[in-house]
């Protein structure tokens, strides 16, 4: 039986300014799935991200998405002040989403960010900003995930520790719609691979 | 409660980051302090008409010294991603916004307030009018802040911004400076100032109402553009 769509894009159009990035998209994801965007660069793909997020509006077409409660967005840039630490930085996060922050200490280690946790976001490396943005994952405890680029920094050990958390997502129920430019690690499991034609 | 403590965390986090760069909160003050001291170099000794035009002193000192923080209010959010997930977080954008605002007047604005009275009876404001002088920069400062919060919203998104803001700001922080200056003059000639800080109260309830969603507004545009 199939799994109920909760996702749906129907027919969308989005636009820059006066160029269009692409029209008549349609996808339909459920819960439980890991979606792949793919596409040429400026084919629209952060764009379509932003729009299902809820940041940018759609020139047309219907789209039907989860309340942004079950939705976590993570994008391009990594939400984090470079005056505050990486603990601080979750912390702010926790407070702003209503999120339990006793799980900040396990949420880095899992990351393998301990030490990092104390230090200011300045001093953190490409890859540990990237981290600790990715720590929010584990605790929003959302269904959707929505991710721009997650790989970008990450070295080999990160990109495996990202697909530890994909796979454990995707086998507690939840769905993941990610852009990225590199190939997904195998242990991220069944992928659908979804292409953005102009 | 979820609401009162996302307002809360934001509140939180504004003051600390204030407290890692105490250079950076200190500026303006002292900006404002040596506008104020130096402008009775520039005239004769113990000139009397210098307690004339002392409330105007304190008060375009009072203003200048607040655009030189408001290009960052929202500016550091728009660089490192934060205003994406502000814009996503389950508190409403306008009451974050204000939270931050609130937070940018309690380092910024109050301050100045405080310090106007030492400052306007420095420049001969009379027993009467020192008062009065810091009472309308209570009721003025948060208004600034807004309103300056609020161009702060439109041009988070435009390089050298820090150039268009004062442009944009200033005219229309022209009535917060006739009413806060009015009431300080009246004082000073024995008259009762309450009219025009009555009017100061009405300018801060309307942009503490208004500016808010405005603000929210300009930077989700800020955010899809």
């Amino acid at each position: 039986m199939q799994p109920t769509p909760t996702l749906v894009v129907e027919n969308l159009a989005l636009a820059r300014g006066d160029r269009t990035l692409f029209a008549g998209f349609s996808l339909t994801m459920a819960a439980g799935e890991v979606v792949h965007l793919t596409g040429r660069n400026g084919a629209g793909k952060t764009s379509l991200l932003e729009t299902i997020a809820g940041l940018r509006q759609p020139e047309s077409g219907r789209l039907s998405v989860p309340p942004p409660e079950q939705m976590h967005w993570i994008g391009h840039k990594n939400g984090l002040h470079p005056a505050l630490s990486a603990g601080e930085n979750l912390q702010f996060w926790c407070g702003l989403t209503g999120s339990d922050d006793g799980g900040i200490g396990a949420a880095l280690d899992r990351l393998q960010l301990r030490a990092a946790r104390y230090r200011p976001a300045r001093t953190l490396s490409t890859g540990q900003k990237r981290r600790t943005a990715l720590a929010r994952l584990l605790l929003s405890h959302r269904l959707w995930w929505l991710l721009d680029e997650p790989l970008a920094g990450l070295d080999v050990e990160g990109t495996t520790l990202f697909a530890e958390l994909v796979a454990a997502h995707r086998a507690a129920g939840g769905a993941i719609l990610l852009t990225s430019h590199q190939p997904l690690p195998p242990q991220c499991g069944l992928i659908r691979h979804v292409e953005l034609r102009a | 409660m979820s609401l009162l403590k996302a307002l809360g965390a934001t509140l939180l986090r504004e003051l600390r980051l204030a407290a890692r760069a105490p250079a950076e909160a200190a500026q303006p003050l002292l900006f404002y302090a040596l506008v104020a001291a130096i402008f009775p170099l520039g005239v004769t000794a113990n000139e009397p008409s210098l307690a004339k035009y002392a409330p105007a002193i304190v008060w375009i000192a009072a203003l200048l010294a607040s655009l030189m923080t408001l290009e960052r209010v929202f500016r550091s959010d728009f660089d490192d991603g934060t205003l994406e997930l502000l814009a996503l977080a389950h508190p409403p954008l306008p009451l974050i916004v204000a939270a931050k605002l609130a937070a940018h007047w309690l380092v910024g604005g109050l301050p100045l307030a405080l310090l106007a009275w030492p400052l306007g009876s420095g420049l001969g404001l009379s027993a009467e009018a020192a008062p009065v002088l810091a009472m309308s920069l209570l009721l003025g400062t948060p208004t600034l802040v807004l309103l300056g919060g609020f161009a702060a919203a439109l041009t988070v998104g435009l390089p050298r911004a820090g150039l268009l803001l004062p442009i944009l700001i200033l005219p229309m922080l022209a009535p917060v400076l006739i009413f806060g200056a009015g009431a300080v003059r009246m004082a000073a000639d024995g008259l009762d100032p309450s009219a025009p800080l009555y009017f100061l109260a009405a300018l801060l309830a309307l942009s503490a109402t208004l500016v808010p969603f405005a603000a929210a507004a300009a930077l989700r545009n800020a955010l899809e553009s």
